[in-house]
């Protein structure tokens, strides 16, 4: 699959925004006054910013409140029902705690499970497609989640947290690979099943239907360099798991510490989720000759 | 609404028959010229005249190859437009409720009004039968010419989809495929009509009859109607012998 930058940007940063407003509605911190508005003008900037990127690869972005109106059946619409929601919410959890000084117990905590609703139903949008076998597995929404609570404990400077999240988000990404490496193949999707001339013999292109590119292929036959994935693949864990975890273990008080780990795990973080789309096959790459 | 109706009353769609068509692409054709005039947005060009063009169609032809263990290779034209998917996966994910599908017909459409052009049914389709038009920003897919079908400001000889009308060999039929005695569905029983990507489950419409098995297990010589090797030569070929007095 392409890995459109507007996508890759909307996915890690909301996800974060919405990881810190799952611990500040938990009360994991209980910021109060100006620290409190810098917690939550941050989250909101994740988390909002991350969704107006989202609607830079709408074709028609002018008729968007529609997307509230199929919740019963897309995931897209429950993802942005889900997001006000909780955005909403959080919002009254933090005029409390910025004005009056209080945490709404109650409220911080549907907050936080909403947020945590919003990222899986964004990990929802790309799990659910059969026709993408990476995507189409049971840790894809693990990974969305990890990846928001790692860095959302990293950003509400939980060093301990952080630190066992991020081992386990390591985990979750080698599994999502090498599950995910072996899935194409696991569908039993072939050109003999996509064009049911299997029973003939063994199919290949001979002539693509046009010469030049169209819609379908730049948007879904991406190929990636094996070389370039594996290294690609190493960078990802080294700078989104393993570094920020050694430094919040070498430096846990240290402010310092907590901004060098969430720009190390930021630029992971990205890499991983432009592999997450660019090591994306697409069954319809299957009638171009492409795998 | 994107929640697929529970039952359509007519399931109506194509059946391509891969044994004729001869990959002329005059249905290609046809289906961006009907459907840049009426329907909807019209189907845009990127770089038409320049190096590197591209644009949207709803109906695109493939050709293949295929080798058999004993046998020639065998060369298919693969014609392939929406196939109006019973359990069609592009109409659930669609948050807007653009995308629908027709429950007194079966037809798949998108409302092009409710449509954000966010790709998802797209990705979603097996078959890459949708294309974001580029200049339009909305989602376009075969109509199955609804605006031909039902218009009675045609001739009733040109109610069907217009790349049913043209193919000049009839390699496409279009009719309803929930009426066993409907042609198309008598063709599919006795030709053993299939379904593309069974395994995802999308139950499409459409279906493809197979190409015959050709030269299975014979040698053919194609050049033996060139040589003049019969041992007792007839026609002209017989009488210039008798003239020429050869045995
Ligand atoms: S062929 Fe593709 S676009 Fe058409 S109904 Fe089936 S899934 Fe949807
Ligand atoms: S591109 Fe349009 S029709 Fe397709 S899912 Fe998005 S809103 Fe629906
Ligand atoms: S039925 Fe109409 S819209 Fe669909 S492929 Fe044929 S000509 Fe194109």
């Amino acid at each position: 699959m392409h890995p459109a930058p507007s996508v890759i940007i909307f996915t890690v940063l909301s996800g974060l925004g919405f990881g810190l407003l799952t611990y500040l509605g938990l009360g994991a911190i209980n910021p109060t006054g100006l620290a409190a508005f810098g917690f939550f003008t941050l989250a909101y900037g994740l988390a909002v910013g991350g969704l107006l990127a989202s609607t830079l690869h709408l074709g028609n972005p002018k008729k968007a409140l529609l997307a509230f109106t199929q919740w019963r059946t897309s995931w897209l619409s429950r993802e942005a029902w889900l997001s006000v929601l909780a955005l909403v919410l959080m919002g009254f959890y933090a005029l409390g705690a910025i004005f009056f000084g209080t945490h709404m117990r109650l409220l911080g905590a549907l907050g936080a499970a909403l947020s945590i609703a919003t990222v899986l139903s964004t990990s929802m949008i790309y799990a659910q497609l059969k026709t993408v076998p990476r995507w189409n597995q049971w840790p894809t929404p693990l990974l969305f989640l990890v990846f928001a609570l790692s860095g959302g404990a990293i950003l509400a400077a939980q060093p301990y947290i952080a630190f066992i999240l991020l081992l386990i988000t390591g985990i979750v990404l080698l599994l999502h690979w090498l599950n995910g490496d072996g899935r194409f193949a696991a569908t039993g999707s072939t050109m003999e099943t996509a064009t049911g001339l299997g029973h003939i013999g063994k199919v290949r292109l001979l002539e693509p239907p046009h010469t030049g590119t169209n819609y379908l292929m730049k948007e879904m036959v991406y190929v990636v360099g094996r070389k370039h994935a594996l290294r690609l693949r190493l960078i990802a864990l080294s700078l989104a798991v393993v570094l920020p975890a050694l430094i919040l273990l070498a430096f846990p008080s240290s402010h310092f510490a907590i901004v060098v780990a969430i720009l190390s795990h930021l630029v992971g973080a990205f890499a991983a989720r432009w592999l997450f789309f660019a090591e994306a096959e697409h069954v319809v790459g299957l009638y171009y000759g492409k795998r | 609404m994107t929640q697929l109706p529970t039952h359509t009353d007519k399931k109506l769609g194509l059946v391509i028959d891969l044994d004729i068509c001869v990959g002329c692409h005059a249905c290609v054709v046809a289906c961006k010229g009907w459907n840049d005039q009426g329907y909807g947005a019209p189907l845009s060009d990127q770089d038409p005249y320049g190096s590197n063009p591209a644009g949207t169609f709803l109906n695109r032809v493939h050709s293949y190859e295929i080798t058999q263990e004993n046998g020639p290779a065998q060369v298919v034209h693969f014609p392939k437009s929406c196939l109006h998917c019973d359990d069609a996966p592009c109409v659930t994910v669609c948050p807007t409720g653009a995308s629908y599908k027709r429950s007194e017909d079966g037809i798949v459409l998108v409302n092009e009004d409710a449509c954000i052009g966010c790709g998802l049914c797209a990705w979603a389709c097996p078959y890459g039968a949708r294309e974001m038009d580029q200049a339009a920003g909305i989602m376009k897919k075969c109509t199955l010419c609804v605006d031909r079908i039902y218009n009675e400001n045609l001739p009733e000889i040109d109610r069907e989809p217009a790349c049913v009308r043209t193919c000049p060999t009839g390699a496409r039929a279009f009719g309803d495929l929930s009426d066993p005695d409907s042609a198309v569905s008598r063709s599919v029983a006795e030709r053993g009509g299939f379904d593309l990507m069974p395994e995802l489950g999308t139950k499409p419409i459409n279906q493809y009859l197979p190409p015959r098995a050709k030269g299975l297990g014979q040698d053919i010589d194609v050049l033996a109607p060139l040589l003049d090797i019969q041992p007792e030569p007839t026609g002209i070929v017989g009488w210039l012998d008798k003239l020429l007095g050869k045995p």
